[in-house]
């Protein structure tokens, strides 16, 4: 086993695109790594360059400690799933699962050692003599886990391989990579466009936007502190609202301007953001996390100036928690992070364009509140979790020194 | 809607008894009729030839064959026993068997390697190349025969069983190629990434999946090449003399006063019957849905 190191690495297309951008990023020696973006980031290039399915036009990249820039795929001791499982149609299951080994000479008594370990492992014991097209999707999908596994590799690269499982069998699938890789300890390589896999899986996440890499990070840095509005938007579902606002002075300390309404920053707020105090009367955009907002009438405790007024257009009930749609007198914000954000979401975002002149915030309330389509209610937002991003570079607003750090090795 | 649509197939099936299947048979039943009756008419000349070969030479030369039909004792298998110990067609036989094996074999051999680096295997000027190959397919053979009648001379190769086999490889090359590259090219790219990835190396690549996958349409090419081979005279007659193929050497058998109907109607069924065989047996490679499972 070995870790994964890219030092530089670009791909650059004949037409001059950069598919990858000089990505620089440490891949620790049993580490579960999971590339995350919108599609056409650059995510599943990054891996194919890993694999050798794909030339590095600049940059190097190491796996344990050997350069593989100009090594062939099948000499860098890697194993890859693919999204579409890529089994061999004419081979058994074990056939598929051996293959590997086959061309590896290793002798017929441990072939069938292995073989018959993974298939243990993936439950696959049954399955053995069938053929790939008797079988069903999850199936599938694990015979390719099965052919990866028993060539014991330095590196696991998994390019979606959960998209074409439905949602249920996806979330049991995930479960058991992520515990298989646990148990194994081999170094990952995992693509998705699917934050909720990536957060769920990685002990860290890339998150990728037109061939370069935001934010290296683990799950909770990632949703706590997003480097800058991309990240931001992109992690958590439902994704964080984002709105125009303007920082002005209130009593000795920092208010935040959203349209005719105001949120009063609390001191520990502040000390956690020192250089908001330089945006001072100027324009940001405000960052709100759907679980940061509660109905203030749960919350009769919560400070009167940490309050916004909305209509209610939307309440979905899902049980465990109220999702609200409420409108606010307030501007989206729109920036190019925001516009490609909306693209990749599809329609969720759209409603909140069609309303024109506010913009519709989304809340998780607990189940307990009575709030009904076309309330006003007071809304409780905590004031401590907002989130602040320069509209001019996207970046998040923190302290200077945190920032530097945690930016995407620029 | 949905309920509606799953509901009304119902009584249509309920009042589809005997009455709604006879009227669909009879709905049928003239196409069918018409599609037997074309296969019968089609299938008059072999009877016939098949009929001839089991009548002794004097009754062949009585007349048709149809009278056969008044006196069904009189068949004999004696015209096959002769065709056996007839020197002649044996020879012919087995040389055509050989040149049939050499040119199915040979062409899809080079034109599976060819179509290979064409559809897999990325190099310079390689679309052009594969142009070129298509625009061979519009060179006819006849324009070829005299030039490689002389050259066959100058390098021993005329009346050999390799000649016949280098000519009928060349020829069947342009569209061999044709064929397997388009058929390798729609083989999975995931697939073939996922081998390398394996460990296969190109040559492993194309032995243990390339291969395997392509069955269905070399099956097709080795059933094309068989028959055109198994009955071409022109290139046997052009190119051969003593050693010649079944096709030009029963030609060469009919005489122009008299018959010799008891040799050349066995000889002739039986040539026809074996491409039938070779059909019929590799008809089974020709399964849909052999990449079903591979991916998705």
């Amino acid at each position: 086993m070995a870790g994964v190191t890219f030092e530089h690495v670009s791909k650059i297309y004949l037409d001059g695109t950069r598919a990858v951008s000089g990505v620089n990023l440490d891949i620790a020696d049993g580490e579960f790594m999971v590339f995350v973006g919108p599609s056409g980031c650059g995510k599943s290039t990054a891996l194919r360059m890993v694999a050798g399915l794909e030339e590095i036009s600049e940059g190097v990249l190491r796996i344990g400690d050997r350069v593989v820039n100009h090594v062939a795929p099948r000499d860098r001791d890697i194993a890859m799933v693919f999204q579409s499982y890529a089994l061999y149609p004419h081979l058994s299951v074990y056939e598929n699962i051996a293959f590997s080994l086959r061309l590896k000479k290793v002798p017929k008594a441990e072939v069938d050692r292995r073989v018959h370990e993974a298939a243990r492992v993936l439950g696959l014991e049954d399955y053995l003599k069938r053929k790939p097209r008797a079988l069903s999707g999850g199936q599938r999908q694990r015979v390719a886990m099965g052919r990866a596994i028993v060539r014991q590799p330095q590196a696991f690269l998994m390019d979606e391989p959960l998209s074409n499982l439905d949602a249920k069998l996806r979330v049991q699938t995930r479960a058991e990579i992520a515990r298989l890789q646990d148990e194994l300890g081999v170094t990952t390589i995992y693509v998705t466009h699917d934050q909720v896999e990536a957060m769920t899986m990685g002990d860290r996440v890339a998150v990728m936007r037109r061939g370069e890499l935001q934010q290296v990070a683990s799950p909770q840095e990632l949703y706590d502190h997003p480097v800058n509005l991309f990240v931001g938007g992109f992690i958590g579902s439902p994704s964080m609202n984002l709105l125009e606002a303007t920082l002005e002075r209130a009593n000795g300390s920092l208010a935040v301007a959203l349209g005719s309404q105001r949120i009063t920053l609390p001191e520990d707020a502040l000390a956690l953001r020192p250089a908001l105090r330089r945006y001072e009367g100027r324009q940001v955009v405000l960052g709100i996390r759907p679980e940061d907002l509660e109905d203030a009438s749960l919350r009769t405790d919560s400070p009167t100036d940490a309050r916004l007024k909305g209509r209610l257009e939307l309440v979905e009930a899902l049980g465990s928690e109220l999702v609200v749609h409420f409108a606010v007198d307030a501007k989206p914000a729109v920036t190019d992070e925001v516009r490609e954000l909306a693209q990749d979401a599809g329609s969720t975002t759209v409603g909140r364009e069609l309303t024109g002149s506010g913009a519709t915030l989304v809340g998780r309330f607990d189940p307990h509140s009575r709030v009904h389509e076309g309330d006003e209610p007071e809304v409780f937002v905590d004031a401590r979790e907002l989130h602040f991003f320069d509209t001019e570079t996207g970046l998040g607003i923190y302290d200077d020194d945190t920032k530097a750090t945690k930016g995407a090795g620029s | 809607m949905a309920t509606a649509a799953l509901e009304r197939p119902q009584p249509a099936v309920l009042d589809e008894g005997a009455a709604a299947r006879v009227g669909r048979f009879l709905r049928r039943a003239p196409v069918h009729v018409v599609l037997v009756l074309l296969g019968l008419f089609w299938l008059i000349p072999t009877t016939g030839l098949f009929i001839t070969s089991l009548l002794s030479a004097s009754d062949a030369a009585q007349g048709g064959w149809w009278n056969f039909f008044a006196e069904p004792s009189s068949w004999t298998l004696e015209n096959y026993r002769n065709m056996f110990d007839n020197e002649g067609i044996v020879d012919a036989l087995l040389i055509t068997a050989q040149v049939t094996l050499g040119s199915a074999i040979l062409p899809i051999l080079v034109a599976s390697l060819a179509a290979y680096a064409l559809a897999w295997i990325d190099f310079p000027g390689r679309d052009w190349l594969f142009l070129g190959v298509v625009g061979l397919l519009l060179v006819p053979i006849q324009m070829a025969l005299i030039p490689i009648f002389s050259l066959y001379n100058r390098f021993d190769l005329f009346d050999t069983v390799p000649g016949l086999i280098l000519f009928h490889t060349a020829f069947a090359l342009p569209f061999a190629i044709f064929l397997l590259r388009n058929f390798f090219a729609g083989i999975p790219k995931d697939l073939m990434e996922a081998a390398r990835i394996d460990g296969a190396s190109e040559l492993r690549l194309f032995f243990k999946v390339v291969l395997p996958l392509g069955l269905p349409a070399i099956a097709s090419l080795a059933i094309f090449q068989v028959l055109f081979v198994w009955n071409d005279l022109l290139i046997g007659l052009v190119l051969a003399q003593n050693n010649q193929p079944i096709a030009p050497h029963l030609a060469s058998q009919l005489r122009q006063f008299g018959s010799n109907l008891d040799v050349l109607a066995p000889a002739s069924f039986f040539s026809a019957v074996i491409p039938l065989i070779v059909f019929a047996s590799f008809q089974r490679y020709f399964v849909q849905g052999l990449l079903a499972g591979s991916v998705k």
